[in-house]
Parts: C-alpha cells; structure tokens; sequence
C-alpha cells in the first residue's frame, strides 16, 4: 500500500476530494449537428455552415454517428444507456456562442451510471461515473492577435463533445492522472475520442473540497474551469486543496464558487462565486425531439464494441502469464498492444514483454515519438528478439543491433550478416580460441590456481574481447571452467 | 374575360396553362397594381424587375406541367429568400440577405411560381395587428384606418387587395387565420410538421408552422399542396403521405360530425359572432353534416399557456440576434455593451416585452412555476383535442372574437391584443390544422370569419368542409379600391 495522499497542518491530516467533468470531443467527420467537417488546424471559419454559425431559420440535424460514439462510449464505461434522452438549450451570451445557446443535455442525458477501474500502485480501485452527456462545442474567441478587436473562429463551434461527470470517488492528483489516462485510453481503444490534449480534444472542469480525515461528509467544492493538461489538473488540484486547508485553519470558510487556474502563477483564482452563476435557463430544444431508440440498436453497436484494456489486461495476464504490472503498461495504450501482439505473434513473450517496454519505450521517449512512429517495426522486433532466443546473438550484441536498426528500420538478420556479428557457439572454435588466452596468460592461471577464483572473470573476459564480443558467454564459460581445472 | 387580378390562383394557373394569359401578362398586372398600392405599406421589399424578367424567361421556355407555371407570389418577410432581403419587419435584420432559400419558398419556385417581392408583418411575427412592424403599421384595404391582423398582415392586406393572387403567411398563434377573417380571405394554418420551418426566421419553434393564404378554399388547397413535403432540414418535419388535396378536394360532406365546444362561447361574445357561429351550424346541416356539442375543458387556459410557452421559446431563438454575425449592431465599449446597444436599438417594443416574458417564465426559481406548468397544461389541451376527436370529424368555431379593430386601438394594451388570438391559440398549443374562410360580414360591413380545426394531418377533411361550406355561404366583400393611386 502506498501513503494515502493528505494534507497535514498543524497536527490535522485533511483528505482531498475530487471529481472530474471531462470535456471529451467526439471522433466524428461532421459537426455534432450539421455536415460541417470537424478537422482540427483549418483556417479560421472554414468549416463553418450556416447552421453553426445560427443563420435565421437555420435548424440543428443530429448527426447519429456521434450518437451511436456516446452510446459506444457509455458501453465502455460499463454504464446504463438511456434508451430516451432530451437535448435541451442552455442559454448565455459570448461572442463565440453563435446561437446565444449551447446545444446540451439537462435531465435526461444518453448515458447514465458507470464506472471505471483504475490500476494503482497500491491496488486497483473502482471510480464511479455519474453520467455522460452529448453537447456542442463552442467555437473560439481569439483575443490577442487585434489590439483592439475580438475575433472569433467558429470552426469548433458545433463539434460534439461528451461531457463525462465523475463522481466524488477521487482522493488525489495521482489517482486524476491514472482516471484520466484511464478515459483516454477506454475513448481511444473505441475509436471515439483521440484523447489528444494539446488540441484540446480532451479538457476538465476538476471539483475540489478537503476534509478532515475520517470525516463521512463532503466539504465545500470548488470548481476550477477548463484545465486542458493533466499536469495542470494536478497542480492547480494541489494548488486549491491547499488553499482550501489554508482557510479551514485559519478558522474561515470555503465560497462555492468557480475558479481559474493560472498556468503561469501556478494558483487557482475567483471567477465567480455561486450568487454571481449563470442562470443558463435550460428548457428542452423544440427544435429538436427527444432522442429515443430501443435496445436492439444499443446491442447492435454492442457488437461493435473491440476488446476493452481491462479485458485485454486480463487476457495478457491468462495467457501470456504477463505480471499486472507488465499487462498494464502494454495495454493502457491501444497502439502499444497491437505492437506487442504483433511482437509475440511470431516471438518469445517474456523477451518480447522486456523490450518494448525497456529498449523501444527508452527509444521511443528519447526520439519523442509514438510508438505508431516507432522507427523499428514489430516485425523486425520480432527478428531480433528470436535471434536473441535462439542464441544466434547475445543480449549485448542485441542492443548494439537494436541502436542500428532505429537508424533505419533494417532487418537485424541482415545487421548481423553484415556486420559478423553472430555470436561464436562452436565449441571447437571457442576451445581453440580460450586455449590462445589461456596460453597467453600462463602466470595468471597460476595464481588462479593457487587460490585466486576471481580471475574467472578477467579469462571471460578476455575470451570476449578476442572473439570481439560474438563469442557465447555462456560456452565461454563452461569451457574455462573445464580448461583451468 | 374577368381582369386577371380577378381571378383566383386556381383560374390563373389553368389561364396560364391554356396560353390564355402568359406570365408576363399576369405578372405585369400584378407588378402594375401593387406599384399603385403603396399607401397600404404592405411590400418591405420589392422584386418586381427580377419578377417581370422571370416571366419573360418562363414565356420564352414554358413548363406547363408545373403546378404554379409563371404565378407571381408575394411571400411574407419571414421567409429567407435566396439573395433577397429578408427582415423578419425588424431593424435587427434590416441589411440581411440570406444566401439561402427556406424550404417552403424554394418548393413554390420549384413549382414555376416567381417571387413578386416580401411582404411586411409585425416584427418578428410577434403581433396580432402588424402594428409592430419596423417598416410601420400595414393598411387594410376593407377601410382605411383598419389593422389587417397580423402577424401575416402584409400578406392578409397585399391579397384582399390583389397585389398578389395568393400568399403564405406563418401562424404561431393564429397569424394566418386571424389576418385571413379580418381580411375576408381564406388562412389554413397546417398541422405541426407538414411544412418544412427550414429557412423561416424562427418565433416559436414548437408553435410556427407556415401556410397558404388565398382567396378561396381550393386556392388553398393547391398552395398546401405545393409548399408541404417532408424535409430532412427540419428535425420536426413529419414523413407522412401528402395527398392531392387540390385534385381530392369534396364537397361530400354527408355524414361528417362536426364538434361545436362550449368553451368558446367566451364573456363578452357580440351577437353578431353568436350569430355567424348558427348560421355556419346551419351551412353544415345543409350540407349533410351532423352538429355535435363538445367540450374542451381546458380552452381557458390556452392564452396564458401560449403566452408562456411562446415567449420563452423566442427568448431564446432570438438570442442569435447579438451583433456579432450578421444584421444591425451599435457598436459598444465592450461585448456586453455591444450587446446591450445593439439589441435595445435593433428590437422594438413588443419584442423586447416577450423576450423580457420568456427570459423571466425559464429563470431558476420560476421555471417550474411557470414554463414546466405551461407544458403540462398544453399536454391536457392537446387531450382535450384528442378526446373530442374520437367523436367528431372536425370542430367548428369563430375564428376571432371580433371583426378588424382600427390602427392604434389596442397597441398600448397588449392583453387585449393577445385576446384576439383566444380561437387560435389552441389550434397551435395542439399542433392540430385550421382553416378560416370568410363567413359574413359584421354591422360595420367588416368581415368576419369561421375556423374549422381538424385531427392531425387531416387537412383534406377540413379543406371539403370548408370548400363545401364556402358554396353555401358564398361571401361577398365590395372591394372599393380607395387607396389606389395613379
């Protein structure tokens, strides 16, 4: 069991509560409710109809790829999908908000309860899911590039977004990080969000309150807006629990209300407090009927629905006899456990399971690269790892190949071909060539002999050095071994 | 040969058809008069040399087998039109021209007909006397100082007064059928979801539905037929089978039910609808009908139902008017200063009143209260429809408590304004259609109409009734053309 994470102050331990509303866009071709297309990094106002940007008479269309994404989506968060759903208007005015509305579900959102697992270092723990529940983006109002003007680019707006509520079930910045790590990964293995952070196709509103430990009741939350990084959720997170035990002990109370994190000064500050929230007069989208299917279209995109990480964590574990801990890492990423099914399919799965996660991750993190761009394919991994297992080359010899294969991909049989770099196992051979070195070295074997056993090394040694490394270690040693009887 | 402003929309389009009359004959006589009619205020925008080019074009390449060949319309100003201005009568729209074609106009152009310009109305549709206009109040020709009705008062003035064979008007909460019995015209509001709202500025989205206004009963029914069609634009848009309605159209009415509710026997009645009301009874017996009385319990609570639900809904569709987009905008020291300025210049009273009324009924504290009670008592108005229909074929009312009132008369007392819509308002609370055809004339000589409301999709059954009532009634109205100028 790791240390529960809590704050200390003056000889009282506080607990900290978090809960997370996830911002998720939705892996769609066109816009939540018109064709527009949805590509990020177009020009401003490119991918904008007339519908997005509220022309008079313009009506919303829903586009049911994006529902049948949401109902996939709740699937893979194990939670209740609701067969009738109500898309209602929440009404407020920005520039960036062309219809003086967002497009949103109220009361009856497409999904219901869930729940994710997450894989601790102290165990897994399940969080609870309060809802999920389809809206429209909005698009972007750009303030720093006229000294005088706002501008707004419109090609978000409209785009579908779940937002996926969390419930209180969080206790600390780490357990955020693997939560979300956990959404992005469920979104990425169904294809319905790219979980792409830096585009902010993955962005938190994160609900913090601190209580005294052993407490059973929730203190006053507040909620920090838009906080688009996970690094950023767990300081703005540590930032406020902090400030929030600050003004406990200071005798004060906490405001609900909603605060900014500021990246920069690394502290979370008013926006507005509950008195001032919006009154977003929510009513039910007349332009829009309930949305209602029945179950045999929810068990149909059942069918769709591939293997699941905690699924496929469990297979790796069953039939690889993987650790947790090894399942975990190869498949809290989609692409990272199709290269390693890809590996084994044709190789040894301990060796395989080692070097992706060791040589190619330590590869793939100094180049910055996914491992989609992996400059080593699967199927030359595969080469190099039978090669190792059938001792054509040492474990040595394998990372010397494995740094030229990265320069181009080639197929290590070749490498070693090339470079006469298989490892010497004929017995015959390495006889003749350790009698060279012992011969060489005769007053060494004498006081081998007279009692000195840790020379053994420096003869394996030296046996290595003439073979230039190809000779196999473990011959080498069982030869010396008969030799200096 | 009667003069071609004379004739109805059916008789010019078979005129047409028989190369009677071209195009542009009927066009130019049109253009001709509605030039000499300005004093009724009744065009925002005119598209009379591009209408008269369009009918040379259709002369030169006739296609007869269209259902509108070469018909000049003019259409109400809250229809979009592709590259011709479309205001909605408020200052809000007034540089707007949409790149872009509502479905309902794009269907009559597709049917041959040619665009003789846009019609004003009260702003934003929200109005019962087109007084709330930002192009002014709109004339009647019945007489001079008199209010056409409205919201559709352009279109209920241009077509009693043959500036225009036929129209369509938009009916949120009775602005086709009241303008229509003020008029002495025909005004069919269509079931919820038979004609496509894409392209129509949005008032009401759960209560707007477009229709024909026409100078008679079979006009309608060939206009109906042309601007209904499902279209996958509008999410509300209803896939049904249309009927022919002109082709189908009966006046076998033998046998029919037909509902009479005690409910709109309101305080304060005149005798002269009292008696408007027995004798359209009476037209009905004649013609084979059955007269049943019926009651709907919760009539009385429609106005105030539909003065909830209708405000908070255009509350929020007219948020989209900020300034930032397109249309009118004062420029402010900031966004929200922008905001203010632009939307305390751009709408007139009226529409600030039922913004302020949506905006308050769907506030945090009063949502219950009020919208979430609305809805309910909409549901048990829509029961009460629902139940009376398992005995009768149809319901027959007035379609106002009273004849045209006089320009100014009620527009510095909105709840007596919102009382002319009391027969109407049910009818769109219920998504049913109604129809209004002229039925007599009061002690003033105005005209006064009578409402037939049907079942859901039912509109070739109402359409017979009336075209069956129609003949017995046979309305007349002396048009004295007084404010023609030469």
């Amino acid at each position: 069991m790791t240390k529960d994470y809590l704050i200390e102050r003056n000889g009282k331990k506080y607990e900290v509560v978090i809960g997370l509303e996830v911002h998720a866009q939705v892996l769609s071709e066109s816009k939540l409710f018109s064709t527009s297309p949805t590509k990020f990094g177009s020009e401003p106002n490119t991918q904008v109809s007339l519908v997005d940007a509220a022309f008079p008479g313009m009506l919303p269309v829903i586009n049911e790829f994006c529902i049948k994404q949401a109902i996939k989506t709740g699937i893979g968060l194990n939670a209740k999908i609701n067969n009738k759903s109500i898309f209602d208007r929440k009404n407020y005015f920005y520039a960036d908000l062309p219809q003086g509305y967002q497009i949103s579900q109220y009361k009856d959102p497409i999904v219901g309860e869930g729940s994710v697992v997450l894989d601790l270092t102290s165990g897994s723990k399940t969080v609870g899911i309060e809802r999920l529940h389809l809206e429209q983006d909005a698009g972007k109002s750009i303030h720093d590039i006229d000294p005088k003007n706002t501008l707004v680019d419109l090609n978000r707006s409209g785009v579908a977004l779940m937002e996926i509520v969390s419930k209180p079930d969080l206790r600390s910045p780490e357990e955020v990080n693997v939560y979300i790590k956990k959404l992005r990964s469920i979104m990425r293995y169904l294809g319905t969000c790219d979980g792409n952070m830096q585009e902010g196709s993955l962005r938190a509103d994160v609900n913090v309150s601190v209580r005294k430990q052993g407490d059973d009741k929730y203190g006053t939350r507040c909620e920090i807006k838009n906080v688009n990084s996970i690094k950023f959720m767990q300081m703005a997170i540590e930032h406020e629990a902090n400030r929030q035990v600050d003004i406990l002990e200071e005798g004060g109370k906490i405001d609900q209300e909603t605060r900014l994190f500021d990246t920069k000064k690394n502290e979370t500050r008013s926006m507005r407090s509950k008195e001032d929230a919006h009154d977003y007069r929510y009513f039910p989208d007349p332009d829009l009927l309930p949305l209602e299917f029945s179950n045999d279209y929810v068990e149909n995109i059942k069918k769709e629905i591939p293997e699941l990480p905690d699924q496929k964590k469990a297979r790796f574990i069953e039939k690889f006899k993987l650790s947790s801990y090894e399942a975990n890492i190869l498949v809290s990423d989609l692409d990272t456990s199709k290269y390693f099914e890809a590996v084994i399919e044709n190789s040894d799965v301990k060796i395989s399971s080692n070097w992706i996660t060791g040589e190619l991750f330590a590869l793939l993190n100094e180049k910055n690269l996914e491992i989609t761009e992996s400059p080593i394919s699967a199927k030359n991994l595969s080469k190099l790892i039978n090669l190792i297992k059938d001792g054509t080359i040492s474990g040595k010899i394998a990372k010397t190949v494995f740094e030229m294969m990265a320069k181009g991909d080639k197929n290590p049989i070749d490498i070693v071909k090339e470079k006469g770099l298989k490892q010497q196992s004929d017995p015959a051979e390495l006889e003749k060539l350790i009698e060279k070195v012992i011969n060489e070295n005769q007053d060494k074997v004498k006081e081998y002999k007279s009692g000195k056993e840790k020379l053994f090394g420096f003869f394996v040694g030296q046996a290595m050095k003439v073979s230039g490394g190809k000779a196999n270690p473990q011959l080498v040693n069982e030869i010396l071994k008969k030799k200096l009887k | 040969m009667s003069k071609i402003i004379d004739l109805s929309l059916s008789e010019l389009v078979s005129n047409i058809k028989n190369k009677k009359i071209s195009s542009n004959e009927a066009t130019s006589a049109y253009v001709e008069r509605s030039k000499k009619s300005k004093s009724l205020n009744a065009y925002n925008e005119e598209t009379f040399d591009s209408a008269l080019k369009k009918s040379t074009e259709f002369d030169l390449k006739p296609d007869f087998n269209k259902q509108l060949p070469g018909v000049p319309i003019a259409v109400k100003d809250l229809f979009c039109t592709k590259n011709v201005k479309t205001t909605a009568s408020s200052k809000i729209l007034n540089n707007f021209i949409p790149t872009y074609e509502s479905t309902v106009t794009q269907n009559l152009w597709s049917s041959g007909s040619i665009l003789l310009g846009k019609l004003n109305c009260d702003e934003f549709a929200m109005g019962s006397s087109n007084e709330t206009s930002y192009f002014g109040n709109v004339i009647s020709p019945i007489d001079k100082d008199l209010v056409p009705g409205g919201s559709s008062g352009g279109s209920a003035s241009a077509l009693a007064a043959k500036l225009t064979p036929a129209t369509i008007g938009t009916d949120t909460g009775g602005s086709i059928r009241q303008p229509a019995s003020f008029t002495g015209t025909v005004g069919l509001k269509p079931t919820y979801g038979s004609c496509s709202r894409y392209g129509i500025v949005a008032f009401a989205s759960s209560l707007d539905q477009a229709g024909p206004m026409t100078k008679n009963v079979k006009d309608a029914a060939l206009l109906l037929e042309v601007m209904s069609s499902f279209d996958n634009k509008d999410s509300t848009s209803v896939d049904f089978k249309r009927p022919m309605y002109s082709k189908d159209l009966s006046k076998n009415i033998k046998g029919k039910k037909i509902g009479i509710p005690k409910e709109y026997r309101v305080d304060g009645m005149s005798e002269e609808i009292e008696k408007l009301w027995d004798d359209g009874k009476n037209y009905l017996k004649d013609c084979g009908a059955e007269i049943v009385d019926v009651s709907l319990p919760h009539t009385k609570f429609a106005l105030p139902t539909y003065y909830i639900v209708a405000p908070a809904e255009a509350s929020s569709n007219l948020a989209r008017y900020d300034g930032v987009k397109y249309g009118f905008r004062t420029e402010g020291d900031n966004l929200i200063d922008m905001y203010e300025k632009t939307r305390s210049a751009g709408f007139g009273d009226e529409v600030k009143r039922r913004i302020m009324i949506g905006t308050y009924v769907l506030s945090s504290g009063y949502y219950d209260a009020y919208y979430l009670k609305a809805q309910k008592v909409r549901r048990l108005i829509k029961n009460d429809f629902n139940n009376i229909f398992q005995k009768v074929d149809a319901i027959l009312t007035p379609s106002t408590p009273s004849s045209a009132f006089k320009i100014g008369e009620k527009s510095n007392d909105p709840v007596s304004m919102y009382l002319n819509d009391i027969f109407t308002v049910p009818v769109n609370l219920a998504g049913l259609p109604g129809i209004s055809i002229p039925a007599g004339l009061d002690k003033k000589g105005y005209p006064l109409g009578l409402q037939i409301i049907g079942k859901s999709f039912d509109e070739q059954n109402i359409l017979n009734i009336a075209y069956s009532m129609e003949d017995k009634i046979n309305f007349k109205f002396n048009l004295k053309e007084w404010w023609m100028n030469d």
